[in-house]
């Protein structure tokens, strides 16, 4: 009985001390593709990496963040790079992410493609300073009956440097809506000269995965983990009048970018139209009127289309793009900055071109 | 039948009157999740058929000389579970090193098939039937077309489904069910043909 049981245990463990063996070699031989270098932008940066492994992985341990959404699962379609030189074939699992011409530019989708030789890529210059940023919450105030305003603390690292208008991305974690890790985007609300605070406006959207975390589950004092600074929605810096225009949690970019301008004493003539449905829905007042105090040539316009008899609103009434239409003329030397739903955009470019504002001098962040 | 012919009369008997597939029903999870479009299916196919034919010669030969000897026979699932994986394990790595097309078509769906049942059931009836090494290879050889050819046929009827009317409560895995059930059926015209046994 114990001589079966010996010799049982002793062939299971030859055949597997030799597979392993086996394996360990094939590990140190053939699956070994030894220290690869990636040159990002012609050179501007060399990594030095281990071979074998997906480049978004490499670029992550090397502190280079590409944007993506289900952390390399390749679900997402958005860790997206060029591979100018050692790309090699498609994998099947990439293909249906890459169009025709994103092919013949050799888009690679990075959480899937290994690098197995030296490779030189292309990525857009500021993802350079995108970090990912364990937070702590610091505080959670209700602005409106559906929108909460959520200040993180940063922790490691310490310091931030967006631009006014960019926003991160969010790590929502594991629980009951959501059984992976998924990110989501918002813009920081808070001043860019506040390097270790990140403010973000964030509305209750029904069945929402990050905003009925957000607004049911997240606590004072608890840890998220943000990546960021990303968008190209910011200040221009030219002498142009400027048109705000915001709805809902749109408020937050434009707030970001008032609070710069005030800090930076630029004294460009700037409206801000700031749509809503009743008085329930608007919040910040006091600070936008403060601004008002503060920097001459800044008008606040708060708008609401369906006034309840209690508001007592004496202030603008009607669809926003309607307010636009009304109170703004002759706008061919303004820039127009506008941040909310698709429908509001669409509507305000339209208006915004009625009224002579420039195609190329309006910049917008769509919620998607 | 003579002895030197059996191992050819075993290779066409467990394509098309004992197929794996068909008449056991092994190998069901990915022959139902996979068999969507034809391109995926064949290199699925292959990468069975690969397998198929090179681990059950490879389990005959750790069951005649490691497990027989010792009369351990009864250690053979875990044995078999252990080389099939270390094998596809190992194949993945060469194929990803030295042959990129081979990779991009068999590779990424040689970690779906090590604990799929038709390989190791291929093993197991190995045993059971008491091949030889020639015939072994035949017989997993020959298993695996068998598999290959019914995923394919499988694939091809679903591209052609996909714009069919079909109840709703017999979508997706329903419906390919009942066409793997009718497949079965066509291939019991077959038997007769040869025994297995």
């Amino acid at each position: 009985m114990v001589v079966t049981l010996l010799i049982s245990i002793g062939i299971i463990s030859l055949i597997s001390v030799f597979l392993a063996i086996l394996l360990v070699i094939a590990d140190a031989t053939i699956g070994n593709y030894g220290v690869v270098k990636i040159s990002i932008n012609d050179g501007s940066k060399e990594l030095e990496v281990q071979g074998g492994q997906p480049l978004l992985k490499a670029l992550n341990q090397e502190g280079v963040f590409i944007p993506s959404a289900c952390g390399g699962r390749g679900s997402c379609g958005l860790c997206k790079v060029r591979v100018v030189t050692g790309g090699g074939e498609y994998l099947p699992t990439e293909l249906p992410w890459i169009s025709d011409k994103e092919r013949q530019n050799n888009v690679r989708l990075s959480c899937q493609f290994k690098v197995k030789q030296d490779v030189a890529i292309v990525i857009p210059e500021e993802l350079f300073l995108v970090k990912q940023f364990t937070t702590v919450v610091e505080s959670i105030r209700d602005l409106t009956h559906d929108i909460k305003e959520v200040r993180l603390r940063l922790k490691d690292p310490k310091e931030i440097t967006p631009k006014a208008g960019q926003y991160i991305q969010f790590e929502v974690p594991e629980y009951e809506l959501t059984d992976e890790r998924v990110y989501r985007a918002y813009s920081m609300a808070s001043s860019p000269d506040d390097k270790n605070h990140v403010e973000l406006e964030i509305r209750l959207v029904p069945n929402g995965i990050c905003t009925t975390y957000v607004h049911k589950h997240l606590k004072e004092g608890d840890e998220i983990i943000i990546n960021g600074p990303y968008g190209d929605f910011f200040l221009r810096d030219t002498d142009k009048n400027i048109i705000f225009i915001a709805g809902g949690s749109g408020m937050a970019p434009i707030k970001s970018m008032l609070l710069d301008m005030e800090r930076k004493g630029i004294t460009r003539k700037a409206s801000y139209f700031f749509g809503a449905r009743s008085k329930r829905d608007l919040f910040l007042l006091e600070e936008m009127h403060a601004l008002e105090e503060k920097m001459p040539n800044f008008t606040f316009i708060p708008a609401l289309s369906e006034p309840q008899e209690e508001d007592n609103w004496d202030g603008e009434v009607g669809l926003i793009t309607d307010v636009v239409r009304r109170m703004v003329s002759e706008a061919s030397n303004s820039e127009a900055y506008l941040c909310g739903s698709p429908g509001m955009i669409d509507a305000c470019i339209k208006v915004l071109d009625e009224v002579g504002v420039l195609p190329e001098n309006i910049f917008y962040d769509k919620f998607s | 039948m003579t002895d030197s012919l059996l191992p050819f009369a075993v290779f066409f008997a467990s394509i098309f009157t004992g197929n794996i597939l068909l008449t056991n029903y092994l190998g069901m999870c990915s022959f139902l999740s996979v068999s969507k479009e034809l391109k995926t299916s064949t290199g699925l196919g292959m990468a069975v058929i690969f397998v198929m034919a090179t681990t059950t010669p490879l389990n005959w030969i750790v069951y005649q000389y490691l497990l027989i000897p010792f009369g351990l026979e009864y250690l053979r699932f875990i044995v078999f579970i252990i080389v099939i994986a270390a094998f596809v394990q190992l194949t993945e790595m060469t194929l990803e090193r030295y042959s990129e097309p081979l990779y991009q078509s068999l590779g990424i769906f040689l970690p779906l098939i090590t604990v799929n049942c038709a390989i190791l059931g291929v093993s197991l009836f190995m045993v059971i039937r008491e091949y030889t090494l020639l015939t072994s290879f035949f017989f997993g050889l020959g298993s695996g077309i068998g598999w290959f050819i019914a995923i394919i046929a499988m694939a091809g009827i679903r591209q052609k489904l996909k714009n069919a009317k079909i109840p709703p409560g017999l979508e997706g895995p329903g419906i390919t069910l009942v066409i793997a059930g009718f497949m079965a059926m066509a291939f019991m015209g077959f038997s007769g043909m040869i025994a297995i046994s």
